[in-house]
């Protein structure tokens, strides 16, 4: 299908403001730019010793195994995560609401926690078998290895393919489709031929992140010992402060990020883009009528729910009431879930802010610029937290006390670690509209800030909010950064979980992440709400 | 179009200046609290639980703030390494020797006056007193009481590649204390002889965990029957799990897994209040505070200074007796364990 919006009259291409160009480079700068100049520097400082360290051979194996996982965990969370979408958005599947609000909720698991959850609960003599043994179960698989990561990072990943394919989902102008089944196509050619490629750029964004993400964790690998270029790159910092062979491990990861960064740009742009024509029609489609399959899909969400959410709930739960009583030091951490609370918000609203001159200037005016100040911004999204944290260390013990382990510096490193997902939301939910509209605004007389405020944000807004919840929720589980930014004394959830396990305190681990995931509900349920209170509304 | 998209941008834009505001404000806050009395910027690799009563006391006793970054050891000492001559850092106390001695090979600890060095064992320090230990635990071997008598325990590591411990025994290769007993082995027996032990353990299906704790639970639920720890481990698991069936045991005398470590405190080099960084030191080594890194909750580690007893049950050091090894000797014996665990394919 071809552009839908003719653009005969296609105004004559003006400049690119200065404001956006120039915000869009400093924010790129600021978030890509410092982790590479870090990584390159350091890099450079190598010598013999470090080569004792590191081996060609080894080097590749690894990469392998990184790129094996990516893309395990990519198709499973995709596998997952869109046709969970698409039941809760599009059909009349039972308690659709309710699903649509759990879906999106095992973000809020740290992948360390779900990897502990899943090692200590399907351990050997552990917590599933002790339920399971009177139903004569007597062994489980050990989940270790490359299955057991991947189940572990499918959980914390699938929700963003959820998330960026409900928000286009609910953008995607619903006249296409019925113009398309009114020229004769079923309803299944319809979802292939229209819909599917109205959802292409919002599943490659989610695929991006996806597998930046499992180029990053360090957590969920290290537990479930399996090796990847991130566990290599930890190893070399922790046993032996070796940061001239972590760098160049780093600098192997920034070559497989760029990698799937530029892999993401070809398979979204091309022919094929389906646009909103306008405003185009602001409804809803009637839902799809799931006839006898209504329940029996009730099923899938179901069980996603159940293993994914309920299941490391329940064995959070029971960790928090077995051990609380023997524990003296027991205590529920209100002053770091407040921390959590606002530093997220504010990562959240930054990130979100920061990334709009980047997202517009690679869709209104896209150029091999444009889209190289796009990628720069997503490539530390693939780097491991420790890497992107002494980046900042690297700047902020130079730029002096002042900024050196402030709430600013720690805004910085998250932003850096996050800004990705902002810059995917919104770019996925943007390409779902044509640039015209902004064009036409321009034409009818509109500045470009008028023209932004008025015409692109209101289209673009599921993808910024989707974009604020995920860094919000992301920020709310970071660790390696926090632990090396953080101002003394500043103490976030995920810090004091990080002390609980440290001290292989699951008493403190179990209240302090039910007490995370308590804290991202609300922002949850109240996106999610918001977003289909406004459908309601007609346009 | 709906009046509340139009109310969006408002939004964005409020929101923003409510972020930059708050960036502005913390800054601010952050420079005005620097300049108030005399204070001294901690980074501890031990974990707050335990030692923020010795942080507290120290303050109360000597007026002097304490800013402590709790983190662990070896982020903190990734940061020192990055901050370099800049570090906002005037004491670093960590929980491995082996990360002491690669700071200190960097140059970035002070020279610690020899009145204090001389209050511990001298193969707790080094030489050139850049570190002294703070407290002294040992490398032991957890075991499962249920299926194990003390009796039929293995009197050495070497003893650990034969048939009778296949699948049996579990390491953790990425944690620094057993990087530290292997990296000594080494020193003390040979890179070949090491070597060839590893080879054996890999034949003998050894299991691979994420840290100690893994190893202590899963000796205690009895997946394995013994694990290559340090000691304090043990406390830890029971004070959560009362009741499993595990208790450490150690080799015969003088066997390299019966090494003993060291937590140990470093005065960074870029501080510019030596005065005050030694005054922390000194009260680490007090008896006050020796008393209570071996008694106080949660903690079990061995005093380092005379007349300090450990905690009741734990066998006296001299008991263990570890191999004659000088602990500032990591430095240079570390990175030998690391290759060697490297080509041997126990990490990545």
């Amino acid at each position: 299908m071809s552009r839908l919006v003719p653009s005969a009259a296609r105004l004559r291409p003006q400049g690119v403001p200065l404001a956006y160009g120039a915000l869009a480079f400093l924010v790129a700068g600021a978030v890509g730019v410092t982790p590479l100049v870090y990584l390159g520097a350091r890099a450079l400082g190598a010598d013999r010793q470090t080569w004792n360290l590191l081996s060609a051979r080894a080097i590749a194996d690894l990469a392998v195994d990184t790129a094996l996982l990516a893309f395990g965990v990519t198709g499973a969370s995709l596998g997952i995560g869109l046709p969970l979408a698409w039941l809760v958005a599009r059909t009349n599947l039972p308690a659709r609401r309710l699903w649509g609000a759990l879906a999106p909720l095992p973000l809020v698991i740290p992948s360390f926690v779900g990897a502990l959850v899943l090692e200590a609960g399907l351990a050997p003599h552990g917590l599933a078998q002790a339920v399971l043994e009177p139903f004569g179960v007597q062994a489980l698989p050990e989940p270790r290895g490359y299955l057991g990561v991947l189940l572990v990072l499918t959980l914390s990943t699938y929700p963003y393919v959820f998330l960026l394919a409900s928000s286009a989902l609910r953008s995607i102008d619903t006249s296409l489709e019925e113009a398309a089944r009114s020229l004769g196509l079923s309803s299944l050619s319809t979802f292939a031929r229209v819909t599917l490629p109205a959802l292409r750029p919002a599943l490659v964004s989610a695929a991006l992140l996806v597998s930046l993400y499992v180029l990053s964790d360090f957590g969920a690998v290290s537990i479930m010992g399996y090796s990847t270029l991130t566990t290599a790159i930890y190893i070399r910092y922790e046993s032996l402060l070796a940061r001239e062979a972590a760098a160049i491990l780093s600098l192997v990861l920034v070559g497989m990020a760029w990698a799937i960064v530029l892999a993401g740009g070809r398979s979204r742009g091309g022919r094929g883009v389906v646009y909103r024509s306008g405003p185009g029609s602001g409804r809803m489609p009637p839902p799809v009528q799931l006839g006898r399959w209504r329940w029996p899909a009730v099923a899938f969400p179901a069980s996603v729910t159940l293993a994914f959410l309920a299941g490391p709930l329940a064995v959070l739960a029971w960790w928090t009431v077995a051990a609380a009583p023997a524990d003296s030091s027991f205590r529920l951490s209100w002053g770091a879930a407040a921390s959590s609370a606002w530093i997220s918000l504010l990562a959240a609203g930054v990130a979100t802010v920061a990334v709009l001159p980047a997202a517009m200037l690679s869709w209104r005016w896209p150029s091999p610029l444009s889209r190289f100040v796009e990628r720069l911004t997503l490539l530390p999204s693939g780097l491991p937290g420790i890497a992107v944290g002494l980046s900042l260390v690297f700047l902020g013990a130079r730029l002096g006390s002042l900024l050196y382990q402030s709430v600013g510096l720690l805004v910085l490193g998250y932003v850096t670690r996050f800004a990705p997902y902002a810059l995917a939301a919104v770019r996925a939910s943007l390409e779902g509209v044509s640039p015209r509209v902004e064009e036409a605004a321009r034409s009818l007389g509109r500045r470009p800030a008028r023209a932004l405020v008025a015409v692109v944000l209101p289209l673009a807004r599921p993808g910024i909010l989707a974009g604020a919840v995920l860094v919000f929720l992301k920020t709310v589980t970071e660790l390696p950064a926090t632990l090396l930014l953080r101002p003394i004394g500043f103490e976030t959830l995920a810090t004091e979980i990080w002390q609980g396990t440290a001290v292989g305190a699951y008493s403190t681990v179990a209240p302090a992440a039910l007490l995370l995931m308590a804290l991202a509900l609300p922002i949850v349920l109240l996106v999610g709400r918001r977003t289909s209170w406004e459908l309601a509304a007609p346009g | 179009m709906p009046r509340v998209l139009s109310r969006l941008p408002a939004r964005l834009a409020a929101a923003a200046v409510i972020a930059v505001v708050a960036v502005g404000f913390a800054i601010a806050s952050s420079a005005s609290a620097a300049r108030q009395g005399a204070s001294l910027t901690i980074y501890s690799g031990r974990d707050e639980r335990l030692v923020k009563p010795i942080m507290d006391r120290f303050s109360q006793e000597t007026g002097i703030e304490l800013k402590v970054r709790y983190a662990s050891s070896v982020s903190l000492a990734n940061a020192l390494i990055e901050e370099g001559s800049r570090s906002p850092a005037d004491v670093f106390w960590a929980t491995e020797p082996g990360t002491l001695g690669l700071v200190a090979a960097r140059g970035l600890l002070a020279r610690l006056p020899a009145t204090i060095v001389g209050k511990v064992p001298s193969r707790f320090s080094t030489p050139s007193r850049r570190w002294v230990g703070t407290s002294a635990r040992s490398r032991a071997l957890v075991y499962n009481t249920q299926a194990l008598a003390p009796s039929e325990l293995p009197s050495s590591v070497w003893e650990l590649t034969r048939p009778r411990w296949k699948g049996k025994l579990g390491i953790a290769p990425t944690n620094g204390s057993f990087q530290a007993f292997l990296g000594a082995t080494i020193y003390l027996h040979g890179e070949d002889r090491v070597r060839d032990w590893l080879r054996g353990l890999k034949a003998n299906e050894v299991k691979l965990f994420p840290n100690n704790t893994s190893i202590v639970q899963a000796v205690g639920r009895g997946d394995i029957l013994l694990g290559l720890v340090n000691h304090y481990y043990l406390y830890n698991v029971l004070a959560e799990t009362p009741g499993l069936p595990i208790r450490n045991a150690w080799f015969r005398p003088g066997d390299p897994g019966n090494l003993v470590l060291a937590a140990g405190v470093g005065i960074v080099a870029a501080t510019r209040q030596p005065a005050l960084a030694q005054r922390f030191v000194q009260f680490l080594l007090s008896r006050w505070a020796q008393r209570y890194i071996a008694r106080g909750p949660g903690l079990a580690e061995y005093p380092l200074v005379k007349g300090v007893n450990p905690r009741s049950g734990l066998p006296p050091l001299k008991e263990i007796a570890g191999p004659k090894y000088n602990l500032g000797r990591l430095a240079a014996d570390l990175p030998l364990a690391v290759k060697l665990l490297l080509e041997e394919g126990f990490l990545a």
